[in-house]
């Protein structure tokens, strides 16, 4: 017994798993916001009365959701980079982190997009109806009538968005984000193979820490903010 | 709708109303013309819903729209504010056509107010909230002059003291007269009431109707599909009856009611009637 706790200390102070998982809340952290926003535009796009807008926002969905991340995120260094030299931070570092936060966010971007679309199913057509009926444009109408109550009915499927996200971050490491923690466990069991089970244990439980009060916040979020109908 | 013509009948008001309001109803002046069809068509695939209608709506005139279940009725109100799209003829509004699409028709749709079947509150906002949207982000209209202006439309259906309250917490009766105020908050040129009483328990359908009859006496011009006959005969100056997506008779509502001509109108009448 005390030999795992002097193991697990021992990780800890040779290695920055704390900063590892930071790293992985920061990616989950941007992307989430970039992914919210473009998803928010391509379910607007999806339910729009332009027929183009639509084809794009179905066809944006269909591409993304169904490539591999971990193909989106090479893509992201092997092509947006290295063949077009897209550069996002000046640092190399911060270079990586960005071009993965873009890969996630593109991709589940597209996951946003349904889930919010979800919520806009829960909003009954007499109201986009009634909306139109005092005058409302398209646009007004979606931002005053519909989303706020999409918004309230999509939170259990955003919150499923957000803890797949999270979990997903550890592709970055497929991106040469090296200081997240996938790629740190990896360096952990190369040198310290003796804690092989000590390691896979941290970073299960970590994840798991942090994505049990995703869940409970998106349910208690979903009871308080459901419309009464 | 049976029920609706048996708890018609034992409303002595509106029987003993009626010639005093026919009279009233034929004195009336009727302006110009404010809403006219003219060989309107409308499909839903191989279905022909709307059959070459031509119609016109005067200034204050109150117009009554009859008929069985799927002749159409609905899809009539609905395209004459471009809730549906039509194959062809033309709408206007007050001289104008309807547009297509864009700001034109958001404009033009403000000025046609509509009340749903199922009232179709927004279910996120409150009662004044609900009032006071249109008036603020379509008419520009100030926070506060919208928010007196939908006080004192508020009162004037009688739920004055329910403007803080979210949609589910009102009767259908109730939540069926803000949405009329929610419309009228517009200052619309014309209303269009879609069986604004159907989805109502019986006893709160007069108080619905009576908020239209004070309406339809201040001199709004309004196109009502209903099968409520005793606001038909109170309120109404003309009865069109459709079937089949066809205007079949058109008459004054004790006409229509007494003697209708046509036999699809009187198998009609005497459906509604025999229960
Ligand atoms: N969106 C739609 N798609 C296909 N068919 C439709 C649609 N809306 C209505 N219809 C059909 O068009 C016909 C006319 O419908 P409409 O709702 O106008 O009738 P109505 O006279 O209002 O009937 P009710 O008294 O039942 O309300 C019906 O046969 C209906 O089934
Ligand atoms: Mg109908």
């Amino acid at each position: 017994m005390d030999d795992y706790l002097a193991g697990f200390t021992e990780l800890f102070s040779r290695y920055d798993v704390v900063g590892a998982f930071w790293v992985n809340i920061q990616l989950t952290f941007w992307a989430g916001l970039i992914a919210l926003a473009v998803g928010t535009l391509l379910a607007l796009m999806r339910i729009s009365p332009v027929a183009s807008l639509r084809l794009t926002g179905t066809s944006y969905v269909t591409i993304f959701r169904n490539t591999p991340l971990t193909i989106i995120i090479t893509f992201m260094v092997l092509v947006v980079w290295t063949q077009l030299t897209v550069t996002l931070a000046p640092d190399f570092n911060a270079n990586f982190f960005w071009l993965a936060v873009v890969g996630l966010a593109v991709y589940h971007a597209a996951f946003v997009c349904e889930a919010i679309r979800s919520g806009v199913n829960t909003v009954p057509v007499g109201q986009a109806e009634a909306a139109r009926a005092i005058g409302l444009p398209f646009l007004a109408a979606a931002r005053l009538v519909i989303l706020p109550q999409a918004f309230r009915g999509s939170v259990a499927p955003l919150g499923n968005t957000l803890i797949a996200l999270l979990k997903n971050s550890t592709v970055a490491a497929a991106g040469s984000v090296a200081t997240e923690t996938a790629s740190t466990m990896k360096v952990m069991i190369e040198f310290s193979p003796n804690h092989l089970y000590a390691i896979f244990f941290i970073f299960a439980m970590g994840y798991v820490i942090l994505v049990i009060p995703i869940g409970l916040a998106t349910t208690w979020l979903s009871d308080r903010l459901a419309v009464k109908r | 709708m049976d029920h609706e013509a048996t708890t018609d009948e034992p409303q002595p008001d509106s029987v003993t109303d009626a010639p005093a309001s026919a009279t009233a109803t034929a004195t009336r002046e009727l302006g110009e013309p404010l809403v006219e069809l003219s060989g309107v068509n409308k499909h839903f695939g191989a279905l022909h819903v709307l059959r070459d209608i031509d119609l016109t709506v005067r200034k204050g005139e109150v117009l009554v729209v009859i008929g069985p279940s799927g002749s159409g009725k609905s899809t009539l109100c609905r395209a004459i504010n471009r809730l549906e799209t039509i194959d062809d003829g033309t709408i206007t509004i007050d001289g104008q056509p309807m547009p297509a699409e864009g700001k034109g028709l958001a404009r033009l749709r403000a000025d046609v107010g509509m009340v749903f079947q199922s009232f179709n509150l927004f279910a996120h906002k409150t009662v004044l909230d609900n009032v006071t949207l249109g008036p603020r982000k379509v008419r520009g209209l100030s926070k506060k002059a919208a928010e007196d202006q939908a006080r004192t439309l508020l009162d004037r259906v009688g739920v004055g003291n329910q403007a803080h309250k979210m949609p589910a917490q009102l009767s259908g009766g109730q939540q069926q007269r803000v949405a009329i105020a929610r419309a009228l908050a517009m200052n619309p040129k014309v209303m269009l009431f879609d069986e604004p009483t159907s989805a109502l328990d019986p006893e709160m359908v007069n108080e619905v109707l009576d908020v239209m009859v004070a309406l339809a006496r201040e001199g709004m011009t309004m196109i009502v599909v209903t099968h409520e006959m005793g606001f038909a005969r109170k309120a109404a100056d003309r009865v069109v009856f459709m079937a089949d997506g066809l205007l079949v008779e058109q008459a004054h509502p004790e006409e229509f009611f007494t003697a209708p001509k046509s036999d699809r109108a009187r198998d009609f009448l005497s459906k509604i009637l025999t229960h």
